[in-house]
């Protein structure tokens, strides 16, 4: 049935058109490596009528078609790329245009100037250093050196200085001073003293300096960038290669819209196995949904026509006629999308500790400057010296390794998580992460798999049914010809909505499905189960439940040993949570929840003064996820629930709950470590530059040194950890 | 001594030739696809310059 009906799909809305009517197309493709999946894509796409060339992105996993005119049809570029065997799926031409990123370029221009004067600056100051330690070079030698240093040095530090100026000037106009105002200060500070120092002819300028303290915080500030850009465009990507599109019905044609462009009133199809885009009604057909992403119910509920439906339920078995009642931003409870909200508000106020470390920074270094240039005019140096000193403390000072010391460290396990298959939405989820003691399990597609799986059945049995199984589209019989393996179809089958699927086995006609359309009655509506018979013959019972993931209970036992607590909240019935609690070794659970009580019960543990880790994947667990105080979903999750997660993991273990919080705590330690050390160099540095015992030479060397020791200490994880 | 006001000029000139390059390199989108480059050059017939927008 599905064939027929893509046939039909129209998926024009993706396609971006220029006024000459060409066509820009762009599909995420997932499972291209080398350079022979590049040739294969590319050449097959090519090859389509009507398409004029296909570029694909290998980093980024994108394809983007150009198409020549109205002819060529992008599911004709979907179904190319798939039949080569490779996942495809079109990316919203809106999103992609808005991926430009512009912040990136800027700070990648900036790091460029700003590696450019450091070096070349380096050519008229280390001669310069020279005469410092009573070498030939000085007098108008050393003026010179330093006039043409100026000339290097002030266009490039007042260029790359600009995203930190622009920052301390927004962050002064609210009240506040955040890191980039000392910062900014000391700049502009140093660059004044060293022109002063210059044209008075004096011995110390530090025009070297300026630039290098900026070019090493750039540093800093890209990769802090690049961390938090790939996340998010990672779990972009992620989200729209599930995103579904919803298939709108108009006069008998159904076309493949954007799920956002749903209006109220709309007529959509939702085929078997696709979820519901948004609210609705049934106008026609008969099926079963799955509703354990919004509920974590696993019974399966039957709908006909006039049936409520809840977007992000799973259909399962009949093709269904539905009418929108909510576009899909309302589709989410209203309630539960307001709750999710105050959870993002409490959760703003955290403060990160590279803020908590700027709060008591700020106040002492510009203390320290402006007891220098006060105490030292007043002890008789005068006002030139005094200034220059209180320089000397603001360039000493530099908080470069500080602007280092966390971005170093969480980018080096952000990247190892990344390669694990966990995503990291931010640096301050990490640190978040670091800090929980409780871990809140949702039950349903995160202790289990999610999805049904055949128990206790002899192997003779299952192959017995599975011709049968094999020809159906139902996730039960998808089960149980998993089961079976690889073998024959049987013939002639028919399958009916919502009941089972009839065919020829070995020439002896079969049925497998609900007990009523197998011949019999009063099977037990609460089980997951599918009955089988030849006609005429002994009816086979088969009961599927829902696996827990295979390390859960292993995972739970490491979590325990960690020192967390651990406890289960679901949706679902008693008798399923307690078994699987049972199971992977939890002892608290709670079942019957819903979304309101998930969220006030999360609220009430962290009223204890407890930081609680939320793990789910439903729609019910969404407000949840956004109260706790971090947050992890699995890949397979719904988008409110990614949206609210600051984690997200791929793959099937559930051990990657416990890598994250490892890998959190142990970037924690680092950069406690770096601030530590900051501490120490600037308890020994300050009273130096205060005493006037820095000269350029060492102020240099001081503040490259410190920058070094707090990157090489974030690099020093990243070693150990390979080596576990 | 003369020879700085000659040299030093001229090693300036040689950096912002690097600085340049660098843009130019950025712009021209050649950081687009560090993998897919490393690929491209495998096969003879593949689009070995970045693409233009």
């Amino acid at each position: 049935m599905s064939q027929s009906l893509t046939l039909h799909r129209d998926l024009e809305a993706f396609v971006r058109r220029d006024e000459a009517g060409k066509g820009r197309l762009e599909l995420l493709v997932s499972g291209a490596r080398c350079a022979g999946c590049i040739n294969k894509i590319e050449k097959a796409v090519r090859e389509i009528p009507g398409v004029d060339a296909a570029r694909l992105n290998l980093t980024t996993g994108k394809l983007a078609v150009q198409l020549e005119g109205k002819e060529a049809d992008p599911e004709r570029v979907v179904e190319t790329v798939e039949a080569l065997g490779y996942r495809a799926c079109l990316f919203d031409p809106g999103e992609a245009a808005a991926a430009q990123d512009r912040e990136g370029r800027e700070l990648a221009v900036a790091l460029g100037v700003a590696g450019f004067g450091a070096g070349n600056v380096m050519m008229f100051t280390v001669p310069a250093w020279a005469g410092l330690f009573g070498q030939e070079l000085n007098g108008s030698t050393l003026t010179l050196m330093y006039w043409m240093a100026a000339i290097v040095a002030t266009p490039c530090a007042l260029f790359a200085g600009r995203p930190f100026f622009r920052s301390a000037w927004a962050s002064l106009k609210r009240g506040k001073a955040n890191m980039d105002v000392p910062i900014s200060i000391g700049v502009i500070l140093t660059l004044i003293v060293s022109f002063s120092e210059t044209i008075l002819r004096g011995q110390h300028a530090y025009f070297d300096a300026a630039v290098t303290l900026l070019f090493l915080l750039l540093i800093g500030r890209y990769l802090d960038h690049r961390l938090r850009a790939n996340a998010r465009s990672a779990a972009r990507d992620l989200l729209a290669l599930q995103t579904p599109v919803a298939m709108r019905l108009v006069d008998g044609v159904e076309q493949g819209i954007p799920v956002a462009e749903v209006k109220i009133g709309d007529c959509l199809v939702v085929a078997p196995g696709d979820r519901v885009p948004v609210d609705g009604l049934v106008e026609s057909g008969q099926s079963e949904l799955d509703n354990a992403m919004i509920t974590g119910e696993t019974a399966l509920a039957p709908v006909g026509a006039g049936a409520r439906l809840h977007a992000g339920a799973l259909n399962l078995s009949g093709r269904l006629v539905m009418t929108a009642t909510a576009r899909s931003e309302d589709s989410t409870v209203a309630a539960i999308a307001r709750l999710m909200e105050a959870g993002a508000q409490t959760r703003s106020a955290y403060v990160r500790l590279a803020d908590k470390a700027a709060a008591l920074y700020v106040p002492v270094v510009h203390t320290a400057a402006a007891l220098t240039f006060i105490g030292g005019w007043a002890l008789g140096l005068g006002p030139r010296e005094a200034l220059l000193r209180a320089a000397a403390v603001l360039i000493v000072t530099c908080p470069c390794a500080l602007g280092l010391a966390v971005p170093a460290v969480q980018i080096a396990a952000s990247s190892r998580l990344f390669r694990k298959g966990v995503l990291v939405k931010s640096g301050e989820a990490l640190e978040r992460l670091a800090e929980v003691d409780h871990v809140v399990f949702d039950k349903t597609g995160v202790l289990t798999e999610g999805r049904p799986r055949l128990i206790d059945a002899p192997a003779h049995v299952v192959a017995m049914a599975a011709p049968l199984a094999r020809a159906s589209r139902h996730p039960l019989a998808k089960a149980l010809a998993a089961e079976a393996g690889l073998g024959p179809v049987a013939a002639d089958c028919v399958e009916t909505a919502g009941q089972g699927v009839e065919g020829l086995i070995d020439g002896r006609r079969a049925r497998l499905g609900r007990a009523g359309f197998v011949g019999v009655t009063g099977g037990d509506a609460r089980e997951t189960e599918l009955w089988f018979g030849f006609e005429n013959d002994i009816k086979i019972r088969f009961v599927f439940e829902d696996q827990p993931r295979a390390d859960a209970a292993d995972t739970i036992a490491r979590l325990c040993r960690m020192g967390l607590s651990v406890e289960i909240l679901s949706g679902d019935l008693a008798g399923p949570v307690g078994d699987i609690a049972r199971e992977v070794g939890i002892a608290e659970w709670r079942a019957g929840l819903t979304p309101f009580d998930k969220a006030a019960i999360v609220d009430e543990v962290k009223a204890q003064g407890r930081k609680v880790l939320m793990v789910g994947d439903g729609l019910n667990d969404a407000a949840a996820l956004s109260k706790a105080h971090a947050s992890m979903a699995p890949g397979a999750a719904v988008d409110a629930a990614q949206n609210a997660a600051d984690l997200v993991f791929t793959g099937e273990g559930l051990g990657a709950v416990v890598e994250a919080i490892d890998t959190a705590r142990e970037a924690r330690r680092r950069a406690l470590e770096n601030f530590g050390f900051s501490a120490l160099y600037n308890l020994v540095a300050t009273p130096a530059a205060m005493f006037g015992l820095i000269n350029p030479f060492i102020a240099a060397l001081a503040m490259s040194g410190s920058s070094m020791v707090v990157l090489l200490n974030a690099a020093r994880p990243r070693i150990a950890w390979r080596r576990r | 001594m003369n020879i700085v006001l000659f040299l030093a000029p001229f090693s300036i000139g040689l950096g912002a030739m690097g600085l340049f390059a660098f843009f130019w390199t950025m712009r021209s989108g050649q950081y687009e696809d560090p993998k897919g480059d490393a690929a491209r050059i495998l096969y003879d017939h593949l689009e070995d310059k970045p693409p233009q927008d």
